[in-house]
């Protein structure tokens, strides 16, 4: 499997350490009610299709990438910085 | 025998070698297979199941029968393809699966048991008792069945894992792939050819014909020169390739040294991945034999692969070769072993249009009924319309139609299609994003088609890549239509191979139907057809056929299994190259490693690092004697430790404090310039992360510690926290864990000590209990921390790393001088216990930092990571396991660390748990085991017993509960 990373290019997904779902870039408000901290921590969907999740090149630059892709047929559709991600919806 | 005037074996330079402690004689060039035939040995292999005698069938990878041992000792390696073995002088060649020996092989008598051993028999008579299913059945078949053995010792060879990029794969170098590769090449695009032999051309090498009036073999040749003479090819001959896989990435096997008798400190393997822009497969397409009664016999082989060893080798595999075919192809080789001086018994052409013999008898509408011949083929038995013949022949070659070589195109699940035209299974475009397929393996059968789709596949490729191709005029060749009427199995009694290498024979699979395994993938399970090491590449189609002929389906109905990486098995030691040894992680050394190795110390692994445990003295015989003496020289005089393992990560930015407050569950933007904080970092979810010094260095320059385990985990987290969570804050932070020598300075005298070493003065006013700064040691810029992981007054002393062994040479050095000196991580852990200190023992993913009695340096002003978790029900209270002391009262003095406790007069099972230990050392200091602990409700319990119970170890110790800091409460020591 290989990933684009904006900064470094096209590398094996050696380099990169998986950590999950990109839900993880909305952190709920300190106040959020229960419900919503517990959604945020432990629910995850399970998608056959398009999916999107955080990687981190931790072989290489050390950015955050929120890699979108396709879990059924295994195409990489996107890698967008995370921080530009997250400061696009900020 | 040898051919006189044939073959591309390097006649001047013979080569000898052994089988079975015989020696034979090749030539360079020769395969283990070729030789052997050129000497007439036909019986090279016995059966897997029925230990019938084999010989060589085919002279590919995808060899059924003739599978051998080479090497011996350490070096065995079972399960070689004699076919795919190239000789060399010295080279030791072994049969297998025999006793005692390939020619009397005792265990043939499974032949003769062959009626009880169809398919399914074992789940039919191993049933019961159970108890001998692994101690009995197991160990009698593993011994009876089965291929060649492991030597069971050490294997030393050398094996390599490598990468390579390109902008065009081609796989196979037949006249698709050589047309291919040079189309690709002379546009500019970055070219690699990979394939399994070790010379290039693919069938050209194995046929008589001709490319642009010269000989096709002369013309391959050509082509490869070109290919080899320019910049921007890489030829890669040995090499599979073996799996398909995401973007681009291809698994490749390169047998690197196999040929060689001395490899000259090369690698026997080499696993490769390789990752190409595009890919055209141009992998061929491999002979299937036709079943009939007794078609297992030694001198049974392909058609072609007859052809391959008159051409390639020089050799004949027979003296009076029979062809039995049902397309052209049969007549091929019996038209070139005639031109060749060979003699042709006749070719049996199942159908009845078939073409004329030129020299050589053809007998129309012909079918194989039986063989006769034990250990060698003898003669042929075949029907036709007017009665049963028998012909005296040693060589039957037998060619029953092609199968395109699809396997890599369905890697990625991708689903073959049938094509009526060529009653085989073809390859669909797009089955693997970025590969194409041309030639034989497209199901395009001749020369000139194979040539041309190459060159045309490889044209859309490179276009498609942005490189321009130029007008080349096509070779001339041969385009012979195929020809060919399916024939799978020859209808009668009797055993007839489907897959050779397992022992499946057509009975098998109509049985497998009866008993309505009809799925195809039950069918393979049932009889383990395709199940070895060739993964059905002989045996699939005529499987299939047989099994919808059985079912009353067609083979499109039928459909196929699914075909998996590795095409050619590939050894675990050339995937798993390096991974063996002191290569299965790599390995961390401080500065100071080579000084306490040379002191003796037993180095322990701390993650990747490897620390000291202790520095024995003349005299002391045991560990504890050796940590005793460290703990008691910190606490009376003066010890150095090696801290470089710990994390550092430097941060930096207007906005450092912001991410630390927020990362942190306590406050560092408030934390003055030139003072050091301890932090306690949460996960999200509530529980403790790491712990470890921060300083302040400067107004927007901090420098953080992590613990050894931590420093990885903590960096990628900072990181997340900055770029997924709070881009907006203006910092930026790099890992300077090993640019900087750190090493601990701890006891009463660690301030003289230092004072003889740093040019600074150090005095409580420029270094004050949790102070820093920089200072000088012998004119180098370095960092003193005044920070104590041991309770006493103590330091930690930082340089860049290549001043680090000099500086742990001072410092051991003045030590010693003040009756002080190195310790290692056992006194290092004492001297944390005695004064109540947390390692990853305690805060080991399930704690809180209320369990740990931290729950006050959470913060109530800020927002911080796993601050709202932490406060949710459960995780804080009177239920709660919580850290104490402890300390054995009763007649055991001894403490464990992973035991349990429970109530004094509680039995100790699980239902009265009460907590457990994590960490205990004896003290020196208070001549007394101590441990820390998790108890429920702990901190309201000190002064309560308590019974430790160590039930793997057989230990139970009564305890009183107490504090967990034991030495110098209020910390005196370290302020002073």
């Amino acid at each position: 499997m290989r990933l684009t990373c904006p900064y470094c290019g096209e590398r094996d997904r050696r380099e990169f350490y998986y950590l999950g779902d990109a839900g993880a870039l909305n952190r709920p408000d300190p106040e959020a009610s229960d419900v919503e901290w517990d959604e945020y921590l432990h629910n995850r969907d399970n998608p056959a299709g398009v999916t999107r999740d955080l990687w981190y090149h931790e072989g290489g630059c050390g950015a955050w990438i929120v890699v979108t892709r396709n879990t059924l047929t295994h195409e990489v559709l996107a890698t967008e910085l995370a921080s530009d991600v997250k400061g696009a919806s900020a | 025998m040898r051919v006189a005037g044939k073959g591309q074996v390097d006649r001047k330079h013979p080569v000898s070698f052994t089988f079975d402690g015989h020696t034979v004689q090749g030539f360079a060039g020769d395969t283990v297979a070729s030789a052997l035939l050129a000497n007439d040995i036909k019986l090279v292999a016995r059966s897997f199941k029925y230990h019938r005698p084999r010989g060589v069938m085919g002279a590919g990878s995808e060899e059924a029968s003739a599978l051998v041992t080479v090497g011996r000792g350490a070096k065995q390696d079972p399960n070689v393809r004699a076919t795919v073995q190239e000789i060399y002088d010295g080279l030791e060649v072994r049969s297998q699966n025999r006793w005692p020996s390939l020619d009397v092989d005792l265990l043939a008598i499974n032949d003769l048991a062959a009626p009880f051993l169809g398919a399914g028999f074992y789940y039919k008579t191993f049933m019961w008792p159970k108890a001998f299913w692994e101690r009995v059945y197991e160990p009698i078949i593993r011994r009876s069945a089965g291929l060649g053995a492991l030597s069971g010792e050490h294997n030393e060879d050398l094996y390599e894992k490598a990468f390579a990029f390109c902008d065009v794969l081609v796989i196979g170098a037949g006249p698709a792939g050589l047309m291919a590769a040079l189309t690709a090449a002379r546009a500019g695009a970055d070219v690699l050819l990979a394939d399994e032999d070790s010379v290039l051309g693919g069938r050209l090498n194995g046929e008589r014909e001709e490319i642009d009036g010269i000989p096709a073999s002369e013309w391959a040749a050509d082509v490869v020169d070109e290919l080899a003479a320019m910049p921007n090819v890489r030829l890669m001959p040995r090499t599979t390739v073996t799996g398909a896989y995401d973007q681009g990435t291809y698994g490749a096997l390169e047998r690197v040294s196999h040929h060689l008798s001395d490899a000259s400190g090369r690698p026997l393997e080499c696993f490769r991945r390789i990752v190409a822009k595009r890919t055209i497969l141009c992998a061929g397409a491999i002979e299937r034999p036709i079943a009939f009664k007794n078609n297992d016999r030694p001198g049974i082989m392909g058609a072609a692969a007859v052809r391959t060893y008159l051409h390639r080798y020089g050799v004949a595999p027979g003296r009076a070769v029979t062809v039995f075919t049902n397309n052209d192809d049969g007549h091929r080789t019996a038209r070139d072993l005639k031109a060749a001086g060979v003699h042709v018994t006749a070719v049996l052409d199942s159908r009845k249009d078939g073409p004329d013999g030129q020299g050589y008898p053809v007998i129309r509408g012909a079918e194989v009924c039986d063989t006769g011949g034990r250990k060698a083929l003898e003669s042929v038995s075949y029907r036709t319309v007017s009665g049963e013949e028998k012909l005296g022949t040693d060589c039957l070659a037998v060619s029953g139609g092609w199968n395109p070589s699809v396997h890599l195109t369905c890697h990625m699940n991708g689903r073959p299609e049938w094509r009526e035209d060529i009653q085989s299974f073809g390859p669909v475009e797009g089955m693997v994003p970025g590969m194409t397929t041309a030639g034989a393996c497209n199901g395009t059968f001749s020369t000139l088609g194979a040539l041309k789709e190459g060159a045309e596949k490889a044209k859309e490729a490179v276009e498609a890549l942005g490189f321009e191709v130029g007008f080349a005029d096509l070779p001339s060749a041969e385009d012979a239509p195929y020809n060919m009427e399916p024939l799978w199995a020859v209808a009668g009694r009797g055993r007839a191979w489907l897959d050779f290498q397992n022992d499946v024979t057509v009975k098998d699979v109509k049985q497998a139907a009866t008993e309505n395994f009809r799925s195809v993938e039950h069918m393979k399970r049932y009889t383990t057809q395709g199940m070895a090491p060739d993964q059905g590449k002989n045996s699939n189609m005529g499987a299939l056929a047989v099994l919808a002929d059985a079912t009353g389906r067609g083979i499109p109905e039928t459909g196929t299994t699914t075909f998996r990486p590795p095409f050619v098995p590939v050894s675990i030691a050339a995937m798993g190259a390096g991974g063996q040894g002191i290569g299965f992680a790599p390995e961390r050394f401080t500065t100071s490693h080579e000084a306490s190795v040379t002191d003796g110390a037993p180095m322990v692994e701390a993650g990747l690092w490897y620390r000291p445990s202790f520095y024995p003295k003349a005299g002391e015989t045991k560990w504890r004697q050796s940590c005793d003496r460290e703990v008691l020289m910190v606490r009376n005089a003066v010890g150095v430790c090696d801290v470089s393992t710990l994390g550092k990560i430097d941060i930096q930015g207007p906005d450092a404090g912001a991410l630390l407050d927020f990362v942190y569950t306590n406050t560092f933007s408030t934390l003055k310039v030139g003072k050091v904080r301890y932090g306690l970092m949460l996960r999200e979810d509530g529980m403790v992360m790491d712990d470890g010094t921060t300083a302040r260095l400067g107004e927007e320059h901090y420098l953080m510690t992590t613990t050894t385990a931590g420093a990885g985990p903590v960096m990628r987290h900072l990181e997340y926290v900055h770029q997924c969570l709070r881009p907006d804050l203006d910092v930026s932070m790099v890992s300077a864990t090993e640019q900087w020598a750190q090493f601990a300075v701890a006891g009463p005298k660690s301030r003289e000590l230092l004072a003889q070493l740093v040019d600074e003065e150090i005095d409580n006013a420029r270094f004050p209990f949790m102070g820093c700064g920089e200072i000088t040691v012998g004119g180098v810029s370095g960092r003193l921390f005044r920070i104590s992981f041991s309770g006493e007054h103590a330091y930690e002393i930082a340089v860049p790393a290549r001043y680090g062994e000099s500086l742990y040479h001072a410092l051991v050095e003045k030590a010693a001088a003040l009756g002080g000196g190195a310790y290692g991580m056992e006194a290092l852990n004492v001297l944390r216990i005695e004064k109540g200190l947390i390692t990853h023992s305690e805060v080991h993913g399930r704690t809180t930092a209320f369990d740990i009695g931290m729950e006050r340096m959470v913060s109530p002003k800020k927002d911080c990571i796993g601050k709202t978790m932490s406060e949710r029900p459960g995780l804080y209270g009177d239920e709660r396991e919580q850290l104490v002391g402890l300390k054995p009262v009763g007649a055991v003095k001894q403490l464990t660390a992973g035991a349990h406790l429970y109530e004094v007069d509680a039995e100790p099972v699980r239902e009265n748990g009460q907590g457990y230990t994590t960490s205990v050392g004896f003290s020196p200091t208070l001549e007394s085991f101590l441990g820390l602990a998790f108890l429920r409700n702990g901190r309201a319990r000190h002064g309560e017993q308590v019974m430790m119970v160590d039930h793997l170890r057989g230990v139970t110790a009564r305890c009183e509960v107490c504090d967990p800091v034991f030495f110098d409460p209020d910390g005196g020591r370290m302020r002073g």
